[in-house]
């Protein structure tokens, strides 16, 4: 029987970014904040001390910092053909677990999206017509637009203490950034990484056949810096085991490293650790919610009751609960019918290695987000016509690091074993340098997430089943923007390139990125998100529910950014609107 | 109060003063009249006198006493100075309370031991004891009696003071300089009365009592080396700026250092709360305090210098940089850091041992922390980089053994466990470690095994 706790003004559930993000900016506002995080506190001296951090086989192989899959994972099948099976151990993405979640072991690249990004199917439509998008690609317009979350993006920015150079600075193009990346008001808070030698060759070869490269934007720090609450973040080391690790110098931006000091104090402010939320209790009516229910450690449950309760779970767990807690209707996608699950969506990637003789790239010498970008190919930034597909994605060499146990490339023709492939990877390892390109991936009728009708947790709840693979969409888009990668690559010099595309169905054990999106979708109308545009539920409105599950499909850039933007414009809702008047924001 | 008090409190300047709001501070200003303006005034002053960094124990009711104080005599447990009757200090009068500041004696006429500092305290005027006895007469009162105090005989005997007091405690009110500034007053009057930094900066003698011909050049209390704030260019504040001392004390951090341990709970609990008159005035003091003699430059040995650098250079270069020029006001530097040029290095030593966290204050949330070493070098190795961060770049002090890094490893290490220990196991302690010969390469840390793989012992 759980036993019931005092009521709080608002419940945080989950502490990572979002969870950080929403607990300071509620306290600041006056309320009683309580945040539940499952797993335990983590902070850099102890956890990520830089005197045992770079530890390969520890954090990468072994995978110390991510959630336990024996304890909670997800069951996946390419479609709905297939019986969908647990993934038991994690490889294609790599979530969180623990105060921090993710976000302390990201790599800090930190975009801002397109303008035209925000209205990909009505931009599209009016741009190359209305057969561009096929019925069952299922885009969405989000409701909300770029220049709403301007100011947003530039408030996390920076939180972080974001590197970077910008590329337009209120219309006006800048020399040496994005030219193509949407308005922002002012330069980042501190200038660019510097760069080691494979990203400078990347940038000199780009320029030659008329690119526009610019230096990646980071949330790892180019010099020491303190952010506008206060909080002190180091210069990053170069030290090259950033994602998948912790950062023991203060270097990364995280919310250790710029929130918790500050949040950590506030006597509003109470974190419960190993606290696992189970589901979200409504009243009778369906339309309030009244507690979650949660487990400790010892395994005892216990109700606790809030006045506004907010999912910062990650995007996977944020879709779970709701479907556990018979929130909104789920998504059936052989009717179409029901919001909750529908438009899962993900990221295609590829890459091309270039090997050389007579280059030492020392490619061992790695920050998160150190790299050179062409941003030519992303979004509607070029003309799609006849190319039959949309969307994109960057083209570029992010040298985040050369680590022994994850990275041996080694050229076409070289055995996979034995001794001379161990020769091979000795007399390449130096000279070897990877083009990666990072894209979008647009919604399918078929990409869902829902519950697994075999599988269950450890308390017996089902696991969320996830149903997805690329389209003829994402291959076209990923061949194509590969090519320009391996153009670039080649115009470097190489003695030989190998050019590694995405091919057949998505492969969920090779790692990609943990950038999973959707199943509680944002937008206008009610009768085609989960969400409205201030993330409050439709169905419930005590309830917001933060996250890249609120993406209707995800665009050709790393999406924490916007995770964060949309946070911290959800919360002016929440704060201006919301608090002073309880209830649905927007009349459905 | 008599008229002599007043004509003290007004040349200290005392009288004149309008206290302006800070983070954290009680607001008052000095009418002299209503009690709510003296309860106030009693608060600041019980701040600026830290009563609370050994009479409230941590996380607990305040002033309730219980706080265990180690020292080379003994532990000994604060008393409870919660106006309850029954436990506290509920029954005693203003008078009773003046006696034990400025006399070290209970309301029974019993003798305090001087850990309580009243051979600092004495100093303060008769107007500030009432101030802070007010004060704690509105404090909750709790029921609490602290733990008998742990002293080995017969120091047990609390009469046996009365000799120690005969030795070495002169009673009086601080008198003030009439050929100083009234800040420069203020100033002695915060440190040698109210602050009491002598009861850790000043070095005692073996009875525990401050060596006074040694005033603040530093002085050990529970492992940690408090240091020389004499301006001594090298050892003290000598290479501070006035606004470094007071951005010190205020937030716990400058250019130049972060204050941990005792000194940040000090920060925290006092210092952080005092007006910037007085942190000025503290300054205008400090400044004038006469260096110690200078000492001969200590010949240290080229082989453990090497070694040092070799272990420098891969544990301590990512945050303290190759010159030791850190991150200023983030990781500290330590080129010209005169922490770790103290006579004393136990500091030195314990901070590689068991890491620090700089203590977080309202002005400085991140306290940034140092990790542990203890699990990662041998003693012969901490001994050999705390002896060359002591003597890099332009530092100059004595080296480090590995017999006192044994000592402060056995008394520290067990109570901080090394991080969780690595899922792997662990790797093998190097062989019986050398010293870098003098033709080898500075590298070369002086671990045989260095290069090849960990292997079972």
């Amino acid at each position: 029987m759980a036993t019931k706790l005092p009521s709080v003004d608002a419940l945080v559930v989950g502490f990572g970014w979002t969870g950080a993000i929403v607990a300071q900016e509620l306290t600041d506002a006056g309320l009683n904040v309580l945040a539940l995080e499952r797993g335990t506190w983590r902070d850099t001296p102890t956890q990520f001390a830089p005197s045992f951090d770079q530890d390969e086989l520890r954090y990468f192989w072994r995978q110390e910092l991510f959630e336990r899959p024996a304890h909670q994972t997800v069951s996946f099948r390419n479609n709905a053909d297939e019986v969908a099976l647990p993934m038991r151990k994690l490889g294609s993405f790599l979530p969180g677990t623990n105060v921090g979640g993710a976000g302390v072991h990201w790599n800090g690249q930190i975009w801002r999206f397109l303008e035209s990004d925000f209205v990909a199917r009505s931009h599209n439509i009016a741009r190359y017509g209305k057969s561009a998008v096929p019925d069952d690609m299922t885009i969405q317009d989000w409701g909300v637009t770029y220049r709403e979350l301007e100011p947003h993006y530039d408030r996390f920015e920076y939180l972080c203490g974001a590197s970077g150079k910008a590329g337009n600075l209120n219309g006006r193009i800048q020399p040496g950034g994005n030219p193509f990346e949407a308005p922002r008001s002012r330069e980042y808070p501190n200038p660019p990484l510097k760069l080691s030698y494979p990203p400078v060759l990347f940038g000199q070869a780009a320029e030659t056949l008329g690119y526009k490269p610019f230096p990646h934007p980071a949330a790892n720090l180019s010099r020491p810096y303190t952010n506008p609450l206060g909080v002190q973040l180091g210069a990053c080391t170069y030290c090259g085991f950033c994602e998948k690790f912790g950062c023991g110098n203060y270097s990364k931006a995280s919310p250790q490293t710029t929130i918790l000091p500050v949040l950590m104090r506030k006597p509003n402010f109470t974190l419960k650790t190993q606290a696992e939320v189970l589901k979200i209790n409504l009243d009778s009516t369906g339309k309030r919610a009244v507690s979650v229910t949660y487990v400790d450690a010892s395994g005892q449950e216990f109700e606790q009751p809030a006045d506004l309760i907010v999912l910062c779970a990650y995007i996977l767990h944020n879709v779970r609960l709701l479907l556990v807690s018979g929130i909104g209707e789920p998504y059936d996608p052989n009717t179409g019918q029901g919001l909750v699950g529908k438009n899962y969506a993900y990221q295609i990637t590829s890459s091309v290695n270039a090997f050389f003789d007579d280059k030492v790239l020392n490619p061992f010498i790695g920050a998160g987000a150190m790299g050179m970008i062409c941003d030519e190919w992303n979004g509607d930034n070029f003309d799609h016509s006849g190319l039959g597909f949309i969307g994109g994605g960057y083209v570029g060499v992010v040298q985040t690091g050369a680590r022994p146990i994850e990275t041996h490339p080694t050229p076409d023709g070289v055995p996979m074993w034995g001794s001379k492939w161990k020769r091979s990877i000795a007399e390449n390892y130096l000279k070897t340098m990877s083009v990666a390109t990072h894209g979008s991936v647009m919604s399918h009728r078929g990409n869902h997430l829902d519950l697994d009708p075999t599988y269950r947790d450890v308390y017996g709840r089902p696991l969320l089943r996830m149903t997805f693979d690329y389209t003829a969409n994402e291959h076209r888009m990923s061949d194509y923007i590969t090519d320009k990668a391996t153009q670039i690559a080649r115009a470097m010099g190489p003695r030989e390139v190998k050019v590694n595309k995405r091919v057949g169905a998505y492969d969920i054990t090779p790692y990609q990125t943990t950038h999973n999106t959707g199943g509680a979708i944002m937008g206008a109308d009610p009768r085609s998100s989960v969400v409205n545009r201030h993330l409050q539920s439709w169905d419930v409105p005590n309830l917001f529910v933060m996250g890249s599950s609120a993406f209707p499909q995800n665009p050709g850039y790393n999406p924490t950014n916007t995770v964060a933007a949309l946070a911290y414009w959800s919360l002016d809702a929440i704060k201006t609107q919301y608090l002073k008047s309880p209830g649905a924001l927007l009349q459905a | 109060m008599t008229g002599r008090p007043m004509k003290a409190i007004a040349a200290l300047g005392l009288g004149a003063i309008a206290i302006t709001a800070a983070a954290g501070t009680a607001v008052f200003s000095q009418t002299g009249g209503g009690d709510p303006s003296l309860v106030a005034r009693g608060q600041y002053l019980a701040e600026a006198s830290d009563c609370g960094g050994c009479h409230s124990r941590k996380g607990d009711q305040p002033f309730s006493g219980g706080q265990a104080l180690t020292t080379t005599l003994g532990t000994l447990y604060a008393a409870n100075i919660t106006p309850d009757d029954q436990t506290g200090i509920g029954s005693w009068s203003a008078d009773q309370f003046y006696r034990a500041l400025h006399l070290g004696r209970d309301a029974h006429g019993r003798h305090l031991y001087p850990a309580m500092p009243y051979n600092y305290y004495t100093g303060m005027t008769r107007a500030d004891s009432d101030a802070i006895y007010a004060y704690l007469r509105t404090v909750p009162a709790v029921s609490y009696t602290p733990p008998p105090n742990k002293l080995p005989p017969p120091l047990q005997i609390r009469a046996i003071m009365g000799v120690w007091n005969a030795l070495y405690f002169h009673p009086g009110e601080y008198r003030p300089d009439p050929a100083r500034s009234a800040d420069w007053n203020r100033g002695a009057y915060l440190v040698e009365t109210l602050g009491h930094c002598g009861g850790c900066h000043t070095p005692m003698n073996l009875l525990g009592a401050p060596k006074t011909h040694q005033y603040l050049q530093g002085g050990m209390i529970e492992d940690w080396f408090a240091t020389d704030l004499t301006a001594d260019r090298r050892k003290g504040l000598g290479g501070w700026s006035r606004q470094d001392l007071v951005d010190y004390l205020r937030t716990g951090r400058n250019a130049h250092a972060a204050a941990a341990g005792p000194m940040g709970e000090v920060v925290a609990a006092s210092t952080s709360h005092l007006t910037d008159a007085d942190l000025n005035a503290i300054g205008a003091y400090l400044s004038e305090r006469p260096a110690s003699a200078s000492t001969p430059a200590p010949a240290i040995d080229p082989a453990t210098m090497r070694q040092g650098e070799a272990i420098y250079v891969d544990n301590c270069s990512a945050c303290h940089q190759m010159q030791g020029q850190g991150a200023p006001g983030f990781f500290p530097p330590l080129q010209d850091h005169a922490g770790l040029q103290q006579s004393n290095p136990s500091t030195t030593i314990r901070v590689i041992l068991t890491g620090v966290q700089s203590t977080p204050t309202a002005a400085k949330p991140t306290g940034v922390a140092m990790p542990a070493y203890a699990w990662k070098l041998t003693d012969r190795q901490v001994a050999a980089v705390a002896t060359y961060v002591r003597n890099a770049w332009s530092n100059s002090a004595p080296s480090v053994t590995s017999g006192e890094v044994s000592k402060l490893r056995r008394k520290l290490v067990s109570e901080n466990q090394p991080p969780r220990a690595p899922t792997t196991r662990p790797m093998t302690r190097p062989a019986p470690d050398t010293l870098a010969s003098p033709g080898s390469d500075s590298r070369d840390n002086g671990t045989p095994d260095a290069g090849r793989p960990a292997s079972e012992s």
